[in-house]
């Protein structure tokens, strides 16, 4: 396996202070990308192949380079906001290594000509926005945040923000919202970010281990980092495993290895005598997959092709000895819980998936609804202006047509526990003259 | 901020009796009537300096309110909006949007239980009763179901008051409820921050963090 990137050292003790990281050759990727012209800096991030680490997965150094030129206020925000059910590797990040993801805002700042930069922390990550402002302090007074940094041309702003508990700020646009002080609702796209973001300026917005990869990308040069990975999905990544593993907890793997290494062989796999029922590779936004599918390369385009995605990198492994049905219903109400009601069909159908799945789980329901919720998804995909209703639909409809048999299997055991007997399918509305 | 609802879902009919049609709607608080702590108002003009708009301080500023009030109380938001010139209605919708803004008298000691697909695999629901239960009825303590906190490698978790504890036993409950009463720290031995990363090749002596040498 690979040698760790991200991870290397990481709980050596006080590494979230300057001292120690600069003993660690940090910063030490900040004064070369200074000595370079932004055009070779940029020029090593799109050679790099890096792509998103939040979930989205789209080519860093391209999002970079759409930023228009000029001298105006361009803005870079990190994405802290780390709310996808199953994912914690941010958090990790920014705890033990937070000069890490400062060095590397300040190289990306660099890139794209951005001069002021925000950190968007989700509100409930109390500790590690007290360990960031000290680094961020740290880093001001060394002369690395600042008005000509190190000599350079180059100057920049850094402002920590916390948030107040709202997954939804975890979508760029809504996140920019919550920034400017508002109710955390996704805009309308295009524009994009790129050209009317923040205050609506040039604004480029990547998630935290994003840029803390930026650093070793400088380190190594962007053509030596994809040599790691595989061709499309360059480069190590830290994945969270959670669920039912013996082993939960963050790994550094290099893209593309058998998933089945992550989940047993790092992870532990599930208790002694149980086995997987089937998993999210990408957190709970993402498709689930089966045991069949364990042995396929964890890269982004393999989950893309299985169906699902590798999105966030969150692994979340489920056992047999869980209902599918309460899966889904504890899913469904998450996402019904965060919708931000803007649009018509996550609003409504986050709701009414919840009220279906209550009745499949109480008895109520008839294979019927299971059709009504499958259909209620295909409507809300690709409906609305962000993916929060996509990703509740997503897991869903791959859960009910995945684990059919066990739905309805699940209702029948409930009729019969609760005596009410046969369904009764409900009268065609041609019957009683509706539509006719 | 929870609507009373009937059994089949309508609303109560009542549920909005406080907006009074009759009124105007509150404006910005005149400075002169309006009695702002000197330390909040300090911390409120700090945040606003920060940003190239002052806007951006309004969540920073609800935080700083609600650390000194207990909750959003309207009085909270009058002050606040009194010092950022904004709305009290405008700082309300922001308060109504996000789950950490309380906008009901709650008690001092915050537990919330991440109830998330990773920590109810692992009992949270079982956790969150419990912890309900040790609680029971003391005004002192605000026990929430929490969506995902970030945490679900030490699943079965809790953030009391804003320090991340897990993985709990459900006997932890009684703990951290008599903890907190005492003003302890909370299970010291399974606080998050004291926690090594799960990757085995993380912690080894290795040289230096971005040594060259290294990858050749």
């Amino acid at each position: 396996m690979s040698e760790l990137l991200l991870f290397k050292d990481i709980d050596e003790p006080g590494l979230a202070s300057r001292e120690v990281y600069e003993r660690r050759g940090g910063y030490e990727s900040l004064k070369r990308a200074l000595r370079m012209p932004r055009e070779e800096v940029l020029q090593n991030l799109l050679d790099s192949g890096l792509r998103g680490r939040g979930g989205a997965g789209f080519a860093m150094g391209k999002k970079a380079s759409f930023l228009p030129k000029g001298t105006m206020d361009k803005y870079l925000v990190c994405n802290a906001d780390e709310s996808e059910p199953g994912t914690f590797k941010d958090r990790e990040l920014m705890q033990k290594s937070p000069h890490m993801l400062v060095e590397g805002m300040i190289i990306a700042a660099y890139a794209a000509d951005a001069n002021r930069s925000f950190i968007y922390i989700r509100g409930e990550y109390q500790q590690q926005a007290e360990i960031l402002e000290r680094a961020i302090e740290e880093a001001r007074s060394a002369g690395y945040l600042g008005e000509r940094i190190l000599g350079s041309d180059h100057s920049l702003s850094l402002v920590l923000h916390r948030g107040a508990g709202a997954y939804i700020c975890g979508e760029e646009t809504g996140l920019l919202d919550s920034l400017e002080g508002k109710r955390g609702n996704p805009r309308l796209k295009p524009p994009f970010p790129a050209n009317q973001g923040l205050y609506q300026g040039p604004t480029l917005i990547n998630n935290v281990e994003t840029l803390a990869t930026v650093p070793h990308i400088i380190r190594l040069g962007g053509q030596e980092y994809a040599k790691l990975g595989t061709e499309t999905s360059t480069g190590t990544k830290l994945v969270s495993v959670s669920g039912n593993v013996q082993r939960p907890g963050n790994y550094e793997i290099e893209l593309g290895i058998p998933a089945r290494e992550i989940i047993f062989g790092l992870a532990g796999g599930p208790e002694r005598g149980r086995d997987v029922k089937f998993w999210f590779p990408g957190g709970s936004s993402s498709p689930v997959l089966t045991p069949a599918e364990l042995d396929l390369p964890y890269d982004f385009d393999s989950m893309a092709k299985a169906g699902s995605m590798l999105g966030s990198g969150a692994i979340i492994v489920v056992d047999d000895s869980q209902s599918v049905v309460d899966v889904a219903l504890t899913l469904a109400k998450f996402y019904r819980h965060e919708s931000c009601g803007k649009c018509t069909p996550c609003r409504e159908g986050t709701n009414w998936t919840v009220k279906m799945l209550q009745r499949v789980e109480s008895g109520e329901a008839t294979p019927m609804d299971l059709d009504i919720i499958a259909s209620v998804q295909e409507q809300i995909m690709g409906n609305c202006l962000c993916v929060l209703g996509d990703a509740m639909a997503m897991p869903v409809a791959s859960m009910v047509s995945k684990f059919r048999d066990e739905f309805e299997a699940h209702i029948e055991t409930r009729r019969a526990q609760l005596g009410l007997g046969e369904p009764t399918e409900p009268t065609p509305l041609e019957a009683v003259g509706v539509g006719s | 901020m929870s609507v009373a609802r009937y059994d089949h879902g309508s609303r109560i009919p009542g549920w909005d009796d406080a907006v009074d049609l009759s009124k105007d709607p509150a404006s910005i608080p005149d400075p002169a009537l309006t009695p702002v702590p000197a330390e909040l108002r300090q911390q409120i003009e700090a945040a606003m300096a920060r940003y190239p708009d002052f806007r951006s301080a309004a969540i920073p500023a609800l935080h700083a309110a609600q650390e000194l009030h207990g909750w959003c109380s309207p009085e909270a938001i009058e002050q606040v909006a009194c010092v950022m010139r904004l709305t009290p209605a405008y700082l309300t919708a922001v308060v109504g949007f996000y789950d950490m803004f309380e906008s009901k008298p709650v008690g001092r000691n915050t537990v919330y239980v991440c109830t998330n697909i990773s920590c109810s695999l692992r009992g949270a629901r079982e956790l969150h009763a419990a912890v309900q239960q040790a609680a029971g009825d003391d005004p002192d303590f605000n026990v929430r179901a929490f969506e995902c906190l970030g945490a679900c490698d030490i699943a079965p978790m809790a953030s009391v008051n804003g320090a991340y504890v897990g993985p709990l036993e459900l006997s932890d409950a009684e703990r951290i409820v008599e903890q907190l009463r005492a003003g302890e720290d909370v299970l010291p031995e399974k606080q998050l921050l004291r926690r090594k990363v799960a990757d085995p090749r993380a912690s080894t002596d290795a040289p230096a963090l971005f040594d060259d040498e290294d990858r050749a």
